[in-house]
């Protein structure tokens, strides 16, 4: 691979320590001119204010500039044409890509159809892996990376940044706690990664039994549209609310995560706190974005290519082409990608 | 096979003495196919008869290897790569004879292949290939089931399930 950032699952030990490292690396809120004259091109599918100009800062920071396609999205959009379309336009403008997607599968299929960097910001209800980066730089951070236990609690099921962060995670020495209710348990493909990785996990339903065994808790915001009544969400919300009342019974070195915005999932009282990371965490999301772009752009693709599981891409690439020659309906022009 | 001419029946192995149906010319006789399994793979291939080609299916056949199987001749048909394919995922035990002008040109187990592509549709309604994007659907086959590479929803660890989503482009 190299090329792309698409999912969590891709990531090595050593693909995580090598953007991290590099984010460490890198001194917080300074700019460099090293990516002078590089373009950054932003496609939103979706809004999400905050995770775009979080990347546009970065790509600022580091001298170069970003594009933001957002308005041309929405027209070519209603006008029908694919992803596919788009972004192969796109990237002929940019020296990288952002692309944020309603729909799951969406960053995997676009890294098709360009030849520079795409990296995943998120796509429906699969993969965020750079918010995964920055949960990473958070963690280890406050209290490294091994021989922790972690919670993580909330919408396992829909929620994106779980999923990327509990696959990421199987690289490290770490027991991942699962809190959530029934309805809401991570779906069958993560389980099948975390399996396949041998992961040590455990599930809950009951988050009281096991705070106090945590070094971290990473919280997620349980949607109202998931539940059939009003009142149904209201009880099963409450069970999973974070208060500092809640806490007491918590490590005092417990850290408290949440990858924003929140809504009442963890009560303000939290935020005075010494367990209170999310703010550190949200602006952690420049530095280490910076780090991941810089990367990108730098022309050696994201991540080393000796890597095991970056080896694993290329065999996926190779069946790929396969697919093409086998009658895949990709086009022509593919073949000037590589 | 063996001992009968070489034609007869069109590559009947031993154990499907039993079974006695018109051989076919040129075709397509699909054997060891689990017992019961022969209409829905019929249904899968979109065979029903009404393209007139000769059709014959023995059901419940005894087996030395399966105990009862399932074996279909076909008429002037040759199945395709995807149908092929397809057969791997839902009888995996299945045999493949062509037959040309009466002998077996050909006779191959069917390989579960590590992928398939344009067979099977993606069942998340959110998956980028429910829109109208140019790509196949495309899935790794895993032990168990089949998963789709864009977003990774494991299908068919219930073989019903997956029956459900062949779409045979
Ligand atoms: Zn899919």
């Amino acid at each position: 691979m190299g090329r792309h950032l698409l999912g969590a699952k891709q990531l090595s030990r050593a693909d995580v320590e090598r953007v991290l490292d590099h984010a460490a690396a890198l001194d917080p809120g300074s700019s460099t001119d090293r990516r002078s004259g590089a373009l950054l091109g932003l496609c939103f599918f979706e809004p999400s204010t905050r995770t775009r100009l979080s990347f546009e800062a970065a790509v600022k920071r580091l001298g170069g500039d970003a594009i933001d396609m957002g308005a041309i999205e929405a027209s070519s959009v209603t006008k029908g044409e694919t992803l596919a379309d788009t972004v192969r336009v796109l990237g002929g403008y940019a020296d990288a890509l952002v692309l944020r997607h309603p729909s799951q599968g969406a960053a995997r299929m676009a890294s098709e159809f360009v030849s520079v960097p795409l990296i995943n910001a998120g796509d429906g209800a699969g993969q965020h892996p750079t918010q995964t980066l920055l949960d990473l730089y958070t963690i280890r951070e406050n209290v490294g990376l091994d021989g922790l236990n972690i919670g993580i609690t909330g919408d396992l099921k829909y929620g994106r940044t779980v999923h990327s962060l509990s696959l990421a995670l199987t690289n490290f020495d770490v027991s991942q706690y699962l809190i959530s209710p029934e309805s809401l348990r991570l779906p069958r493909s993560v389980r099948y990664d975390l399996d396949e990785a041998g992961a040590s996990v455990t599930e809950h339903t009951d988050l009281e039994s096991v705070l106090p065994d945590l070094d971290v808790l990473y919280v997620t915001r349980i949607q109202r549209e998931r539940f059939p009544d009003e009142a149904e969400y209201r009880t099963v919300a409450g069970e999973y609310r974070i208060d500092a009342a809640t806490l007491e019974d918590a490590s005092d070195d417990l850290i408290v995560m949440h990858p924003l915005p929140r809504v009442d999932e963890i009560a303000s009282d939290v935020d005075e706190t010494s367990h209170a990371k999310y703010f550190e965490q949200a602006s952690n999301g420049v530095t280490v974005r910076m780090a991941l772009l810089d990367l990108a752009l730098g022309g050696d693709g994201i991540f080393a290519e000796d890597d095991a599981r970056s080896l694993a891409e290329w065999d996926d690439e190779d069946k790929r082409d396969e697919r093409e020659r086998n009658g895949g309906n990709q086009g022509d022009e593919r073949e000037e990608e590589r | 096979m063996s001992g009968r001419g070489g034609d007869v029946g069109n590559g009947q192995s031993d154990d499907d003495h039993e079974l006695r149906v018109t051989k076919i010319r040129n075709g397509t006789v699909i054997d060891h196919v689990s017992g019961g399994l022969a209409l829905t793979v019929l249904g899968v291939l979109g065979i029903d008869g009404s393209a007139g080609e000769v059709v014959s299916v023995g059901m419940n056949v005894p087996s030395d290897r399966l105990g009862r199987k399932d074996v279909l001749k076909i008429e002037k048909r040759e199945l395709t790569q995807n149908e092929v394919d397809v057969l791997s995922l839902i009888a995996p035990e299945a045999t493949i004879n062509i037959v040309r002008e009466y002998e077996v040109a050909g006779k191959h187990r069917v390989d579960r292949p590590e992928e398939v592509s344009g067979v099977l549709s993606c069942p998340n309604p959110d998956c980028i290939t429910a829109g109208n994007e140019p790509v196949a659907s495309t899935f790794d086959v895993l032990d168990e089931g089949v998963r789709c590479v864009y977003c990774e929803t494991i299908l068919g660890t219930d073989q019903a399930d997956l029956i459900d989503h062949v779409d045979i482009g």
